[in-house]
């Protein structure tokens, strides 16, 4: 396979994104125990880690749907205590593990429920426009219920319907979860296509070598705190991940 | 012939009238999975508020269409406020604690507002003001065309061709599908799930009080505990189309409303209440998720 590593890009100086010791509690349990992490605009930064290492909570307390201590920064801006509405008005998309498309609405309602915070017409329609033109899959099945979708065209809708915004910032959970290796290619194409077109992305991926061959900086979890952290090509030579993540 | 002409405009026009009440059990169904009960008693207020602002502007003295519009517009309102206040006080607080306190809760409110209503409107039965004359309109081949037949079929037309424009055409009606499907995927995309869920509440109310004064002119003989029978038999409509699904509460209210007025007209009227009971064990016994609904299967 044609590994393909993305370059670094050269403005590193401003912060998209500052987490300073995220903490979240299921009851008892505590999930994620005090976590710190950044990224930077132009980067895609990867979450790698086992099952229950607390990857999928971290994005959600970002986005405000569990409830978290510590500090979340966004572009300067402590969005900490914002509810998760609001939160997509200062450009921050989620595209949900388990993809998340509503299955009673039309591809094109799903787009448009991804520009829910926007107003402006025009705006909508150029974005829509943008999205058909990137997932033609898409195009084709605009007026289809998305629950008739397959799987990887399932994940489509649901990275189309978080760029409806043109976010600032791009939670990116599991998009290869359950899919095909030939799908979850397709999608990882696009996924470096949108960084290289300026997006920056915080993935959540189970699958670490891809995810480390894919992003530029990546964060080992492992039972809700940070093990290891790195440029991802550093990571990917690392005998623990070797060990713990690469299978040897 | 003329009979069962006959028959079938007052079936269709208690059709209407279910349908529009069931409409709002579904509709809250469809977004919090939870059965509202309270909801008949919402009905139930919504003729007493008609009642009282007939009484305020003594609209009995000059009946006609516009009396009858300004009876919708006080049953509507008094409902949608109503529906606003129960969602907020009673509900919201509950949502995240078990299933069975939401329902329990719903029943408490439903008692309430029932003996409330006794309390405050009295609970001797009351004449609901007539402000449609009763005269045929125009007759055809021995069938009576009276104007609250049409007004009653129309009403209850337009009122679901609205809310069908609402959920089907509209962002916030959009909104309300995506919730009801995945309130934490829609959050994440921007809705406001709570003032959405508000929304829902005061819609269903809304269309509980286009039901009321539909019935009241039909049927003028109002008490507080006038919901009970008429919620029930909505609520079985609900079940009966497919609880959640919205085109189904229509369906099942029109079957509801026909039949019953046919079981009346053919058999006897000691049937009349037998015919929803008796639709609602067949219904669960051979197609328990309705007419239109569809067991839901999630793909990973």
């Amino acid at each position: 396979m044609n590994i393909d590593l993305p370059k670094t890009p050269t403005s590193q100086q401003h912060e998209v994104l500052r987490v300073e010791n995220l903490k979240v509690d299921y009851g008892p349990i505590h999930a994620i125990k005090g976590i710190s992490f950044s990224v930077h605009r132009g980067e895609v930064v990867s979450l790698i880690g086992s099952n229950g290492a607390g990857k999928t909570s971290t994005l959600r307390a970002l986005s405000g749907v569990l409830p978290c201590q510590g500090s979340v920064v966004l572009n300067g801006k402590d969005i900490t205590k914002l509810p998760s509405h609001k939160r997509v008005a200062l450009g921050l998309a989620h595209s949900p593990e388990g993809r998340g498309v509503f299955p009673n609405l039309t591809v094109h309602e799903n787009l448009l429920m991804g520009a829910f915070s926007i107003n402006d017409r025009a705006l909508i329609a150029k974005n829509l426009e943008k999205g058909f033109s990137r997932f033609p899959r898409l195009r084709e099945r605009r007026n289809q219920l998305a629950g008739t979708l397959s799987g990887g065209e399932q994940q489509m809708v649901a990275i189309a319907r978080a760029l409806m915004i043109s976010p600032e910032l791009l939670l990116l959970d599991e998009p290869s979860l359950g899919l095909a290796p030939l799908i979850v290619s397709q999608i990882f194409e696009v996924i470096q296509e949108l960084n290289a077109l300026g997006t920056t992305i915080l993935l959540v991926e189970q699958n670490a070598r891809l995810a480390l061959k894919k992003s530029h900086r990546a964060y080992v979890l492992e039972t809700g705190q940070v093990k290891l952290s790195g440029f991802s090509k550093d990571l990917l030579d690392n005998d623990e991940v070797q060990k713990a993540y690469l299978g040897g | 012939m003329q009979d069962l002409i006959q028959h079938l405009i007052n079936g269709l026009g208690l059709g209407a009238i279910y349908a529009l009440i069931a409409l709002g059990y579904t509709m809250v169904y469809g977004v919090l999975q939870m059965i509202n009960f309270a909801h008949s008693d919402v009905y139930m207020v919504g003729a007493f508020a008609a009642y009282y602002a007939a009484r305020w502007f003594n609209l009995e003295s000059m009946p006609g269409v516009v009396s009858f519009a300004i009876l919708l517009l006080a049953a509507i309102t008094g409902c949608a406020l109503l529906g606003l206040l129960i969602e907020r006080f009673a509900y919201r607080p509950l949502r995240n604690a078990p299933k069975l306190n939401i329902l329990i809760t719903a029943i408490g409110v439903s008692l309430l507002l029932e003996y409330s209503g006794q309390v405050i409107f009295g609970a001797d039965p009351k004449v609901f003001p007539e402000v449609l004359n009763n005269t045929p309109l125009f007759e055809m081949a021995g069938v009576s065309f009276k104007l609250f037949d049409f007004l009653v079929i129309g009403v209850g037309l337009v009122a679901m061709a609205v809310l069908h424009f609402l959920i089907y055409h509209t962002k916030q009606g959009r909104a309300m599908r995506a919730v009801s499907v995945n309130p934490r995927v829609a959050s994440i995309l921007g809705v406001n799930v709570d003032r959405t869920i508000v929304f829902t509440f005061v819609l269903g109310s809304a269309l509980a009080g286009v039901g009321s004064v539909l019935v009241g002119v039909k049927y003028p003989k109002i008490e507080p505990l006038m919901g009970m029978m008429i919620g029930l038999k909505a609520f079985v409509a609900a079940v009966l189309g497919g609880i959640g699904n919205i085109m189904g509460a229509v369906l099942g209210g029109l079957i509801m409303g026909l039949s019953e007025e046919m079981v009346v007209a053919y058999l006897s009227s000691t049937y009349r209440d037998a015919v929803a009971f008796g639709i609602l064990i067949l219904i669960l016994i051979v197609r328990p998720s309705g007419l239109l609904g569809r067991n839901q299967t999630e793909k990973l």
